[in-house]
C-alpha cells in the first residue's frame, strides 16, 4: 500500500475548488459519453453502467476527502474512479479489457481497482461491498489511524440484508465509514417507492443510532459540505462515527448500456425535466453568474477534457490484450 | 510431546499466531466473553483484548464481509463461524468477495483471511445443522480449503492458514474437538496442499479427510483382521489444492481405491478424487474406484436413521471388499 | 426383418457363457434350429441355435470370450438384407423386461431369460475384452493376449491376478488350441508345452463350478480315491537283474521304491493332467516332474523332493532318495529339498500295510499310497498260481482330476510296473 500524502484538511480556496470540481464533472461526462460510443462500437463488452447525471456525487464527496482515505463502490464506479484521480487512460483501457487497464483487463467496467490510490474496487453484487467498507474502516480503527472509508451504493442496495447488518456493526464498533447512498430513484427499472416501505433512506440511520444527512445530489457544493461534516465525525479521536448520507441524484442514462433510457418505468418528460437540474450546468451557471467563468473559458475547459478523453481512447485502443498467461495469474497470492 | 485435544490445538495455534503477528485477530459469534461456542477461543479475549477478539452480532454475511474488508485493509482476520451451516449466509462474501478480489483487481489486493468452524454432522442435530460443505467451498478458485483430522494437523494447518496470503477455509468438526493426540509445541506448521498417509498398506487405498479418517482407520483394522487385506489410509488434509501426487502415488501402489467423505454423493470431494485417479492413474487401476458418502438425503434426527446416513467403517469395508473382488 | 442373436441362458443358473466355437461365420446362411455356436455354461457346453432363417451377420463375440446372458452376440439378417438394417447393433444388451420384443422375434424367441441388464444406451463393442486398465498395461508389457485370459473380476473382467497367472503369449490357452489328447480317456485339453517350467491355465466355467461345489461338500480338498492292484513279478525280476549287475559294479542297489518313483514320474510325464497344482482360480499344469517322497520321521512326516525324477536314472533316484531320507531323519533337510513337489508318493509297504489312502499335500492334486508287495494266489490263464502283488491307491483332488483322468494315469503306472521295459519307451 502506497503511503498517501495527506492533503491539508483545511478548506482549499473556494474558487480553486469549484473550478477543479467543474473540470472533474466535465471529465466524467465526456468520458462516459465516449464510453457509450465505444460500447456501441463493440470495443467495450459486458455490462457498462454509466454515471451521466450523477457526477456531482462522486466529485463533491471525494473533493472533501484525503488521498489516504479508502474508496469503495458498486459497479457504477467510473465517476468515482476518475474523481479519485485514477488516470482516464487506465480506466478506459480497463473498459476495453486491455493489459494496461487499472485491473490489467481482468476486471472490466464493474471492477476498477487502484490499490495505490486506495480505490478498493467496483463490486458487482448489489450491496455486497457494503460490509467490505466496514472492514476497511475496522482496519483503520484497529491501527488507531484517523483515516476513513467512503462507500458508494445505490438506493436499491438498501433493501439488501448486508446494508442493515453492516450499518448495525459499523455503529456498534464505531467505524470511520461514510455510507454514501446515491439515490437515483430507480433500481434498474424499478422505482424505489414501489419496493421500499421507507423511501427516505436517511430514516434507516435511526435504527442503527447513526448520524445521517439528506443531500441534494445535483449540487456538488452541497455534497462537498455534507461529506466534510461526515468526514469530521469519522476522524474524531478516540473512535470515529459512521454517517449515512442519502444523496438524491438522477441517472440520465439507462441502467446499463443495454437498457433503455426511458420507457416502461419512467417517462421521457421526467428525464427531460431532470436534465434541467444538470449538476454541471448548475455549477457552470453559478461560476458564470459570479463572473468567475466565461463562455470561452468553459469551451476551453471542455476542449481540454475532451482531449484527455480522446487520449484515453487512443491509449486503450493501442494497448495490447493481456498475455494468455494472465489467465491463471493472480488466482492466488504468493 | 504433549497430548492435547483438537480444540486446544486450535486454541494454541490461534494464540501463537496472535502473539507472533499483531495484525491477526479473531472475529465471530461468542468468541470473546463467552469463550467460544465450542471453547476454541478460550482465554484469548483476556490475553489480546476486545479489538483483537471481536464478538459479533448474529450476522454471518455482515461480519464475514467486515473480515474481508479488514483483510483488504492489511489485517489478517480469522473469522469463526459457529458452524458452517450458518456460513452459508456468508457465502456471497466468501465466494464473490474473498475469492475474487485478488483476481479482478489484477493482482493488486490480496485477501489474507481465514474462515473456520465446525463442519458436517455431530449427533442428532437434524437436517439444517448437519451438513458437510467441503465440495461447495472447494469448488471456488481463489480459495484454499483444509480439513484436519488430528490435533497435530489442526494446529499445523491453522497456523499455515493464518500465514497464507489467500482466503483459507478451515473445516473443523464438533465431533473432533475432543479428539486427543500428540501435538508438537511451538512452531509446528503443516503445509497446505500436502496429504498424509495415516496408515500404510498394500492392497487398497482408503482416501479420506476430517472425521472420515477415523472411519477409514477403523475400516482398515477390520480389513486386516477379517479379510487379511492391507489398506492404506490417505488423509487428504487439504481439499484445495488437492495433493494429486499423493493420491496417484498411493493408488499406483495399491491399484485400488475407496474414497470416503461426509458430504453427499453428487459432485462431492470423492468425485473430484476419482477424477484425479482415472486421469493420472488409469493404467494402474485394477478395479473401479468406489465412494462412500453420506446418504443422499437431508440428515434425519432419529439416532438410528442418522447412523444409517453417515459413512461407517462397515460401509467402507463393504466397498473395499468390492474393489478387492472379495465379494 | 433381422433378428438379434442373444447369449441365451442355457442353464438355470447361467449368468454368462463363453463362446467355445462358432459353427457359422459371418455371411453364412442359417436356418432356424441350426447350431450357431458352442457355448460353455457353468455346467456344460451347449449349442446356441438359430432362432430365425437368414444370414449370420455382425458376429461380435469372438471365440473364447465370456458374454453376459442377454447380450447380443450376432444378428441374423433376412436374406439380402443389409447389415445396417438390423434392429440393434451387435453386442448391444437386450432391454430387460422383455415384454416388448418385436413381432419378428416373438415366434422364434428364445425361452425368456432372467436378465437384469439395463436398457441399452449405446452400442458396446462385444469384441472388446473387459479388463482393468492395470491388467491391460500388464498384459501389454508381458505380451499376454487378453482375449486368451479368463477374467475373474465382475462380469468376467480380466484383473491383475488373471494376467499374472496367465500363460505367456507364446502359449495359446486351452480354448484357442485344443491339444491332442494325451490319453484316450483324458479330456482335459492342455496347452502345448513351452520352454517354461509350467503353464497356467485359467479355470474354465465348469472347473470353477466343480471347485466350488466339491469344496463345500467334502471340505477344503475334495478327495476321491482309486485303487489298483499291480502284478510285481516282472518288477521283482528286473530289480534282481539290475541289482546283480550293480552289485558287480559295486554301486548301490535299486529298491522297489526307486522303481515306483521312476515309474510314477514317467507316468506323470505322460499324464500331465495329474501333475498339477490347484491354485484357487486356476490350475498350474507342470511340465516338470518333481516327486515328493513321504518319509516318516520321529515326530511326524516330511516329504523330500526328487526333482526331475522322470529324467533321472534309477540309480540316481536311488542315491538321492537314500540321501534325502537320511537328511530327513537327521533333520538336515533344507527348505528347497522338501518344497516344490508336483506329486507325491507315500509308501507304507515296509510296514506290512496292504492298502491305505494318503492325504493330498496341497497344492498338489494327487498322491499315491503304496502298500506291501504280498505273495498271494493269483489266477493266471485260468489257473491258480503264486504271485507277487502290490496295491496302489491314488488320492485325487477332484477340483483338478476327474475319475477317468486319474484312472488313465494309474493304468499307465500299472503298465510300467508290470512291464518295466515300458519305462524305456
Amino acid at each position: 500500500m502506497a503511503t498517501a500524502t495527506a492533503q491539508t484538511t483545511g478548506k482549499p480556496p473556494q474558487r480553486e475548488l469549484e473550478r477543479r470540481m467543474l473540470r472533474q464533472m466535465l471529465l466524467i461526462r465526456r468520458f462516459e459519453e465516449k464510453a457509450a460510443e465505444a460500447y456501441a462500437l463493440g470495443k467495450i463488452g459486458g455490462f457498462c453502467h454509466l454515471y451521466i447525471g450523477q457526477e456531482a456525487v462522486a466529485v463533491g464527496s471525494l473533493a472533501a476527502l484525503r488521498d489516504d482515505d479508502y474508496v469503495i463502490s458498486s459497479y457504477r464506479e467510473h465517476g468515482q474512479a476518475l474523481a479519485r484521480g485514477m488516470p482516464a487512460t487506465a480506466i478506459m483501457a480497463e473498459l476495453f479489457g486491455k493489459a494496461t487497464g487499472c485491473s490489467k483487463g481482468k476486471g472490466g467496467s464493474m471492477h476498477l481497482f487502484d490499490a495505490a490510490k486506495r480505490f478498493m474496487g467496483g463490486h458487482g453484487i448489489v450491496g455486497g461491498h457494503i460490509p467490505l467498507a466496514a472492514g476497511l474502516g475496522f482496519a483503520i480503527r484497529y491501527r488507531g489511524e484517523d483515516g476513513l472509508c467512503i462507500c458508494y451504493f445505490g438506493e436499491a442496495a438498501v433493501n439488501i440484508g448486508a446494508f442493515h447488518e453492516t450499518l448495525n456493526m459499523a455503529s456498534v464498533y464505531k467505524l470511520p465509514v461514510i455510507f454514501c447512498c446515491e439515490n437515483n430513484r430507480y433500481g434498474m427499472g424499478t422505482a424505489f417507492e414501489r419496493v421500499a416501505a421507507v423511501t427516505d433512506v436517511v430514516e434507516h440511520a435511526c435504527s442503527y443510532d447513526m448520524a445521517a444527512e439528506l443531500v441534494n445530489g445535483m449540487d456538488v457544493l452541497a455534497v462537498y459540505e455534507a461529506t466534510r461534516r461526515a468526514a469530521d465525525r469519522a476522524r474524531k479521536t478516540g473512535g470515529g462515527h459512521p454517517t449515512l448520507l442519502e444523496v438524491r441524484t438522477y441517472r440520465f442514462m439507462g441502467h446499463s448500456m443495454s437498457d433503455p433510457l426511458h420507457g416502461v418505468y419512467r417517462t421521457k418528460e421526467e428525464v427531460e425535466e431532470q436534465r434541467k437540474r444538470d449538476p454541471i450546468a448548475q455549477l457552470a451557471g453559478k461560476l458564470k453568474d459570479e463572473g468567475a467563468l466565461s463562455d470561452a473559458g468553459l469551451d476551453a475547459l471542455d476542449a481540454e477534457v475532451r482531449a484527455e478523453v480522446e487520449e484515453a481512447v487512443r491509449f486503450a485502443d493501442q494497448s495490447p490484450d493481456p498475455e494468455p498467461a494472465e489467465l491463471t495469474a493472480h488466482v492466488l497470492a504468493d | 510431546m504433549p497430548t492435547l485435544t483438537y480444540r486446544d490445538a486450535l486454541n494454541q495455534a490461534l494464540r501463537e499466531e496472535m502473539q507472533r503477528d499483531p495484525n491477526v485477530l479473531l472475529m465471530g459469534e461468542e468468541v470473546g466473553v463467552y469463550q467460544g461456542a465450542y471453547k476454541v477461543s478460550r482465554g484469548l479475549l483476556e490475553e489480546f483484548g476486545s479489538m483483537r477478539v471481536v464478538d459479533t452480532p448474529i450476522a454471518e454475511l455482515g461480519f464475514a464481509g467486515i473480515g474481508v474488508g479488514a483483510a483488504m485493509g492489511g489485517l489478517r482476520p480469522v473469522i469463526e463461524f459457529m458452524t458452517w451451516n450458518f456460513a452459508v449466509l456468508a457465502l456471497d462474501q466468501i465466494v464473490n468477495s474473498a475469492a475474487k478480489i485478488l483476481y479482478e483487481s489484477g493482482g493488486q489486493i490480496p485477501v489474507p483471511i481465514v474462515f473456520r468452524g465446525p463442519n458436517g454432522a455431530a449427533l442428532q442435530l437434524a437436517a439444517q445443522h448437519s451438513q458437510a460443505w467441503e465440495s461447495w467451498v472447494s469448488h471456488i478458485p481463489g480459495l484454499k480449503v483444509v480439513a484436519p483430522a488430528t490435533p497435530a494437523d489442526a494446529k499445523g494447518l491453522l497456523k499455515s492458514a493464518i500465514r497464507d496470503n489467500n482466503p483459507v477455509i478451515v473445516l473443523e468438526g464438533e465431533m473432533l474437538y475432543n479428539v486427543k493426540g500428540e501435538v508438537p509445541e511451538g512452531e509446528h506448521v503443516v503445509p497446505i496442499g500436502r496429504a498424509d498417509i495415516k496408515r500404510a498398506g498394500r492392497d487398497v487405498t482408503l482416501i479420506c479427510h476430517s472425521k472420515t479418517v477415523t472411519v477409514a482407520l477403523k475400516a482398515a483394522e477390520q480389513l486386516a483382521e477379517h479379510e487379511g487385506a492391507s489398506a492404506e489410509v490417505l488423509d487428504l488434509r487439504s481439499l484445495r489444492p488437492l495433493d494429486e501426487e499423493a493420491i496417484v502415488g498411493s493408488v499406483t501402489r495399491t491399484n485400488r481405491a475407496v474414497v470416503v467423505e461426509e458430504g453427499w454423493p453428487q459432485a462431492g470431494i470423492g468425485a473430484q478424487v476419482v477424477d484425479v485417479i482415472q486421469r493420472e492413474a488409469f493404467d494402474h487401476l485394477d478395479a473401479p474406484v468406489l465412494r462412500v458418502t453420506q446418504a443422499d438425503v437431508p440428515m434425519p434426527y432419529n439416532r438410528q436413521l442418522e447412523r444409517l446416513a453417515k459413512p461407517s467403517p462397515e460401509r467402507v469395508v463393504a466397498a473395499a471388499r468390492r474393489v478387492l473382488y472379495l465379494d | 426383418m433381422a433378428t438379434n442373436v442373444y447369449m441365451e441362458a442355457l442353464s438355470p443358473t447361467m449368468e454368462e457363457g463363453r463362446v467355445v466355437k462358432w459353427h457359422k461365420k459371418d455371411g453364412d446362411p442359417v436356418k432356424t434350429g441350426e447350431t450357431l455356436a458352442e457355448i460353455e455354461t457353468d455346467k456344460a457346453v451347449m449349442d446356441l441355435v438359430a432362432r430365425a432363417d437368414g444370414v449370420l451377420r455382425q458376429v461380435a463375440a469372438p471365440e473364447g470370450q465370456t458374454i453376459p446372458v442377454g447380450s447380443v452376440v450376432a444378428v441374423i439378417a433376412a436374406p439380402g438384407e443389409a447389415a445396417g438394417e438390423t434392429p440393434t447393433s451387435a453386442a448391444q444388451t437386450k432391454p430387460s423386461g422383455s415384454g416388448k420384443r418385436d413381432t419378428g422375434n416373438v415366434a422364434t424367441a428364445p425361452a425368456p431369460v432372467a436378465v437384469a441388464t439395463p436398457p441399452a444406451v449405446a452400442p458396446a463393442d462385444a469384441t472388446r475384452v473387459k479388463a482393468s486398465p492395470l491388467a491391460r498395461r500388464m498384459a501389454k508389457e508381458a505380451g499376454v493376449d487378453l482375449k486368451l485370459v479368463t477374467g475373474s473380476g465382475p462380469g468376467g473382467r480380466v484383473v491383475k491376478k488373471d494376467v499374472e497367472r496367465a500363460p505367456n503369449q507364446a502359449a495359446p490357452a486351452a480354448a484357442a488350441a485344443p491339444a491332442a489328447p494325451l490319453s484316450p480317456v483324458s479330456r482335459v485339453p492342455l496347452p502345448e508345452r513351452t520352454g517354461t517350467a509350467y503353464e497356467d491355465v485359467p479355470l474354465t466355467q465348469i472347473r470353477k463350478t466343480i471347485a466350488k461345489r466339491l469344496v463345500t461338500s467334502l471340505g477344503p480338498i475334495p478327495h476321491f480315491f482309486l485303487t489298483t492292484e499291480v502284478d510285481m513279478e516282472r518288477a521283482a525280476e528286473a530289480r534282481e537283474a539290475l541289482n546283480k549287475q550293480l552289485g558287480d559294479q559295486g554301486e548301490g542297489k535299486v529298491s522297489f521304491n526307486d522303481l515306483i518313483i521312476k515309474a510314477t514320474a514317467l507316468a506323470l510325464a505322460r499324464h500331465r493332467a495329474c501333475n498339477a497344482w490347484f491354485q484357487e482360480d486356476h490350475i498350474r499344469y507342470w511340465n516338470e516332474v518333481h516327486i515328493g517322497m513321504a518319509v516318516a520321521v520321529e515326530d511326524g512326516l516330511i516329504t523330500p523332493v526328487i526333482r526331475h525324477a522322470d529324467r533321472k536314472s534309477l540309480t540316481e533316484i536311488g542315491r538321492e532318495a537314500r540321501e534325502l531320507a537320511d537328511k530327513a531323519r537327521n533333520r538336515r533337510l533344507q527348505p528347497n529339498e522338501y518344497t516344490g513337489a508336483t506329486f507325491s508318493i507315500s509308501n507304507l509297504g515296509m510296514f506290512d500295510i496292504d492298502q491305505f489312502t494318503a492325504v493330498i499335500n496341497p497344492p498338489e492334486a494327487g498322491i499315491i499310497a503304496i502298500g506291501s508287495i504280498v505273495q498271494k494266489a493269483v489266477v493266471v490263464d485260468g489257473h491258480l498260481a503264486p504271485g507277487r502283488r502290490m496295491r496302489i491307491t491314488m488320492s485325487c483332488d477332484h477340483r483338478v482330476i476327474d475319475g477317468a483322468t486319474g484312472a488313465a494315469f494309474l493304468r499307465t503306472l500299472k503298465q510300467m510296473l508290470e512291464n518295466p521295459l515300458a519305462m524305456l519307451l
